[in-house]
């Protein structure tokens, strides 16, 4: 663990990536604590520029409400989404692709047609259709997401099964006479876990993305404010009022060049070996 | 032989993958909540009882599920997308309407975010681990990053709003008259930023293939062969690298390209450019969920068809197979 501390520590980029997701984080987790109104509410007169007036630090949108006030709280749904929709993938496609490897033949064959037709389909109109049907909830977001994000996984933990279960230790396990679920989830999944932590760190960034523009085409929880919805709605305006659409736009590109940041970190950090090579 | 038979399969596959999303399309409308007839209509603005009723019987949906269900797939597979009630219009008539704006700004948009990614990528990987190098990968770690429908939205405010230098919106100057090359022109200027913003990102994904591809290239045994053999540096790097690292990055580019027509919602709904991803923007905010769905089914057979293309453009360039 301190080794995997410093090495992960001597990569600038990660570092940086990490102090900024640590700022997001907290802005989220005290949001209620930061700006205890609603972000919805109406505070002040509308078009108020950034650093103009005291309490109002980066203005007011087109109703009157409070940007910073919005920032802080769509913080909490971009990472919320990011993180369970990358939760509910990796529970659909660990599973899917460790079977698929460890069993091989038929199994094999059906799950991975099974996640090539997924993957044919084109991602974000997907997610679209799946929300715009559902109606846009923060679970039905969530879920959209997960089942447009899950085939890489599923595909990764397959090779990565694949590659495992010819090594000894699967054999001494057997002689052990360990039972097929046991040998697969005890023995051979944990093994392969640093490429999956690697692989959902940069999902949890797409994810984001994922769930900014669905809000910014109009497909976000119409209870919850979040960065899209803030791009969106100052659209009309983007002639005369271009910094609404601005801020919100930087808090998403920082947030999820951070979560980049930190997966290139932890790749080199958990595989030095795939690291060196491409450099 | 090999071609023909290769074509064919891909076919099946591709009939058998579309035959998939159209099932998936029924079970979409009856898992919408409310109403199926209802649901078709949309906010058809008629939507009153009577409609409803007369949709319910058209459809067929007082039948049984599994009545309607071959009612829809067969209807699909004649190519009978439904109607849009917005529009006033067979969905097909609508999407064939639009298709070619999409066409020309993905394929656009490909095949320029392609040939950036390919030069940077080799730049940068020219200039491994010097400063050059990764001024280079930052700025693709940033496209990277960045969401493609407010890079879109920061262009319009820099190069049209501020500087004018390109059209804001639309796909022509609107009753300008142009004609031959002036009208050439006029598409141009008005295709340049969309484009630009749709493929920045997948720019940055081809950058980073092409660096790490040749990287990964130039460690192998016959290039340090080569080398061994005396060859000129110039050579080496043009025939020997250049080549085998390339083939990969247009493979996988072209796999990827399919995701251009997600992407193309986005850019072709802050443009107003008259595509289907546009018309997708439109049937979410109308609740015109035939058209929705229609648009969907049509995005994903553009996936398909760019990945068969790729697919035969691999076989005749790389020998092997």
């Amino acid at each position: 663990m301190m080794d995997f501390l410093k090495r992960f520590s001597r990569n600038k980029g990660a570092l940086l990536g990490a102090l900024i997701l640590i700022v997001v984080v907290l802005l989220a987790v005290f949001a209620p604590l930061i700006y205890p109104d609603s972000p919805w509410k109406m505070v002040q007169r509308p078009f108020l520029t950034p650093f103009s007036t005291d309490g109002f630090p980066l203005g007011t949108d087109t109703l009157g409400r409070d940007v910073a006030a919005g920032l802080v709280h769509g913080a909490r749904v971009s990472l919320i989404v990011g993180l369970v929709s990358t939760l509910v993938a990796l529970l659909i496609g660990v599973p899917l692709g460790a079977l698929a490897g460890f069993y091989g033949g038929l199994v094999d064959d059906g799950a991975m047609r099974f996640t090539e037709f997924f993957q044919t389909i084109p991602n974000f109109a997907l997610a679209i259709v799946l929300v715009a049907i559902l109606e846009p909830t923060l679970p039905t977001i969530t879920l959209a997401i997960a089942i447009v994000s899950w085939p890489p996984v599923a595909r990764l933990v397959r090779a990565e099964v694949l590659s495992l279960r010819n090594r000894e230790f699967v054999d001494a396990a057997r002689l052990a006479g360990l039972s097929n679920m046991r040998i697969l989830f005890g023995h051979i999944l944990p093994n392969a876990m640093s490429p999956i932590i690697v692989m959902a760190s940069l999902m949890v960034a797409t994810a984001i993305l994922l769930e900014s523009s669905l809000s910014f085409l109009g497909l976000g929880d119409p209870n919850i404010m979040s960065w899209g919805y803030m791009i969106g709605a100052a659209r009309t305006v983007i002639r005369n009022a271009w910094w609404l659409s601005f801020i919100p736009g930087v808090a998403i590109l920082l947030t999820v060049l951070a979560l980049n940041l930190i997966g290139e970190g932890l790749n080199d950090a958990l595989n030095p070996r795939l690291a060196r090579k491409g450099r | 032989m090999g071609i023909a038979w290769a074509i064919l399969s891909r076919l099946a596959k591709a009939a058998i993958t579309l035959l998939l999303i159209v099932i998936l399309n029924f079970f979409l409308i009856h898992a919408a909540p409310g109403d199926p007839a209802a649901v078709m209509a949309g906010e058809a603005g008629a939507a009153d009882e009577k409609f409803i009723a007369q949709l319910r019987a058209q459809f067929g949906l007082d039948q049984p599920l599994y009545v309607q269900f071959w009612t829809y797939v067969s209807g699909v597979v004649q190519l009978d997308l439904g109607y849009s009630y917005r529009q006033q219009m067979p969905v097909l008539d609508l999407i064939l309407d639009r298709l070619p704006a999409t066409l020309l700004l993905t394929l656009t948009a490909f095949f320029m975010s392609l040939l950036l990614g390919i030069v940077f990528g080799l730049a940068a990987a020219a200039r491994q681990g010097r400063w050059g190098d990764s001024a280079i990968t930052s700025v693709a770690l940033l496209f990277y990053a960045t969401p493609l429908f407010w890079v879109a939205l920061m262009a319009v405010v820099l190069f049209s709003v501020k500087l004018g230098w390109f059209p804001a919106f639309g796909y022509g100057s609107v009753g300008a008259g142009y004609t031959g090359f002036e009208l050439l022109l006029d598409r141009l200027r008005h295709l340049f930023l969309p484009a630009l913003t749709l493929g920045l990102f997948f720019m940055a994904v081809y950058l980073r293939m092409t660096r790490s591809s040749v990287l990964e290239v130039s460690q192998m045994d016959f290039v340090k062969t080569a080398r061994a053999k005396g060859l000129n540096e110039r050579v080496i790097r043009r025939r020997h690298i250049l080549r085998n690292a390339l083939l990969p990055v247009v493979t996988l580019a072209g796999l990827q390209a399919g995701q251009l027509v997600g992407g193309a919602v986005l850019t072709e709904t802050v443009f107003a450019w008259p595509g289907i991803g546009r018309l997708m923007f439109e049937s979410l905010t109308a609740r015109d969920y035939n058209t929705l769905l229609g648009v969907f089914l049509v995005s994903a057979a553009m996936v398909i068809a760019f990945n068969i293309i790729t697919d035969l453009v691999y076989r005749l360039i790389d020998p092997r197979i």
